[in-house]
């Protein structure tokens, strides 16, 4: 599209900038004070440089956490993506039938992030819930709050449960874009399934993926309520994120310094990877469409 | 026909833990506690009733909600303009500014929790609802405007320059042609925007304590001496989720053929 250049948009973005200063620069900057001073109190505080920095670095705990999240983001995006697309294109396209699996699908995204641990402790549960229970009965002892592989089982299925539903939901709208004229250009072509898919569905979810995939990864390197309910981060701290190590530290023990170090270095851990994301779909985005005026 | 099966799998896999968190909340403790059973014996409304008569409980649903609708209230309205901005004009630092705002979906609430905490006690917003609406503007406002752009970049930018020529002035235009039609965009916006404020917990919970507390906060409490309230939790349980099935009911279409402007 043919964009008017106008600083005037500056007008528009005002109240978006406030807003947003409010609420995250100024926040940002107390962080940012405290990770460079060693705090006693209100009014006894020494500036220490990199201090917390280095130390945070070299952190088992932190760094275990990060591994952890990092397998984590990944191994929840390998299977909610591929699991997602699939969904979508089962759903019915119209009629009652669609209405109701898209309320249906919908549902495990708008409960409160720790009710979905409720949920799942309940269900989890080898007295009273059903999962728990049934596993048993299989003749596996599972066991989450001893077994470190259950625990990681549990909070993966627990996550693909409530998160697929996004990028599910995404996709289905993609597709719905499609015009009938695509398919029956397709059936005249006598294309097989596969081709209908690659050539002519894929291309066209490419978009929505991008915002499924971005905030997935961003949402899923924040998760906290979740585990927490689930398992406390245990057995052990095998389960522990970044966002449970960081609450601790600086809500539970109150070391402002290096809790403040610490957030820096996660927020700018998530910004990396995510501007590596973005820029590389953008680019791949801005590739096709100079192939495509290439080829007309 | 296969997909039909598949996709009933699916449902019926998505709807068990729901299922039996419903099941749980028509039961008495001794019953869940009991035996297993996939339908309550002594179906019993108790639980419910003891929510619904207490205002320390029923008020920790009016407090969610009051304070996600103030957030969709705040993000839509300076997300509108900002949106229509980066779809229609090039400026200085656009392309910066728009990943800048990015960054903000990305900041972990757990980093913000306690600056939050001590920016709003000192100016005196702590425990009210526009401190959590503010708070989750962080992430919600950069959501909004990316999706709305999305939407708005769809809306060809010859239908303003005909409204202009027809003589109509920027906020009669804004206001009457331009938001009518992108009124899919903006539902499926204020569907995203419920959803992600109505679930978070981080920040909601460290932001108040007694007068404004979410619902979420006050669930923690049926943790007692004696063990976990099994039936009450259950029960307080379902009815967060409540809401969000009207929220989806009302918007399913708009979802639908939502993203297929500008999106594609």
């Amino acid at each position: 599209m043919n964009k008017i250049e106008s600083n005037k948009g500056w007008l528009f973005v005002l109240p978006v900038f406030i807003v947003v200063a409010f609420s995250a620069v100024i926040p940002l900057m107390t962080v940012v004070n405290y990770s460079v001073q060693d705090v006693f109190d209100a009014n006894t505080r020494f500036f220490t440089g990199t201090e917390w920095y280095r130390t945070m670095l070299n952190d088992p705990q932190l760094q275990g956490a990060l591994i952890r999240q990092f397998i984590f983001s990944f191994t929840i995006l390998a299977i909610e993506v591929p699991l997602g697309i699939m969904v979508a294109l089962m759903m019915p396209k119209k009629g009652w039938q669609a209405s109701l699996s898209l309320v249906l699908v919908s549902l495990p995204l708008l409960i409160p992030l720790n009710v979905v641990g409720t949920i799942w402790q309940i269900f989890t549960r080898t007295d009273i819930g059903l999962m728990g229970w049934g596993v048993r009965e299989l003749g596996y002892a599972y066991n989450i709050s001893r077994n470190s592989g259950d625990a990681w089982a549990t909070i993966i299925l627990m996550d693909v449960w409530h998160w697929t539903p996004l990028i599910a939901l995404l996709c289905y709208s993609g597709l719905r874009a499609i015009p009938e004229a695509y398919y029956q250009a397709a059936r005249i072509d006598r294309a097989s399934r596969w081709a209908v898919f690659r050539y002519i569905q894929l291309p066209k979810l490419t978009n929505v993926l991008v915002i499924g995939v971005l905030i997935r990864f961003m949402d899923s390197f924040m998760i906290y309520a979740e585990p927490f309910v689930l398992t406390g981060g245990g057995p052990g701290s095998s389960t522990t994120f970044l966002s449970q190590a960081l609450t601790a530290m600086a809500i539970g023990q109150f070391d402002l310094g290096p809790a403040a170090a610490f957030s820096i270095i996660y927020f700018l851990i998530i910004l990396a990877v995510s501007f590596v994301f973005y820029t590389t779909i953008m680019h791949m985005q801005k590739d096709k469409t100079t192939q495509k005026t290439g080829d007309s | 026909m296969k997909s039909r099966i598949g996709l009933t799998i699916y449902l019926v896999l998505l709807i068990l833990p729901i299922y039996w968190l419903v099941n749980m909340s028509f039961k008495t403790n001794q019953e869940i506690l009991g035996a297993l059973s996939f339908f309550p014996n002594n179906f019993t409304l108790d639980n419910y009733q003891r929510i619904l008569t207490d205002p320390s409980w029923y008020n920790g649903y009016i407090n969610s909600m009051t304070y996600v609708a103030m957030n969709m209230t705040i993000s839509l309205l300076v997300a509108l303009p900002a949106a229509y901005a980066f779809s229609r004009y090039k400026f200085v630092g656009d392309k910066h500014l728009f990943f800048w705002l990015l960054t903000n979906k990305m900041a972990p609430p757990a980093v913000f929790a306690l600056p939050f905490f001590q920016l709003y006690s000192s100016i005196g917003l702590f425990d009210t609802h526009i401190a959590v609406a503010l708070a989750h503007c962080l992430f919600n406002v950069a959501l909004a405007v990316w999706i709305l752009e999305g939407f708005m970049s769809g809306v060809p930018i010859e239908i303003d320059e005909t409204a202009y020529i027809d003589g109509y002035k920027f906020w009669n235009f804004f206001l009457k042609i331009y938001i009518p039609l992108i009124r899919s965009g903006i539902g499926v916006t204020a569907f995203f925007l419920f959803m992600f404020s109505w679930i978070e917990l981080l920040l909601a919970r460290t932001l108040t304590a007694t007068e404004s507390q979410p619902i979420q906060a006050i669930m923690t409490r049926t943790a007692g001496a004696s063990g976990i309230d099994w039936g009450l939790l259950s029960a307080a349980g379902v009815l967060t989720i409540l809401p969000g099935i009207f929220v989806i009911y009302f918007v399913r279409n708009h979802v639908a053929k939502g993203f297929a402007l500008g999106r594609t």
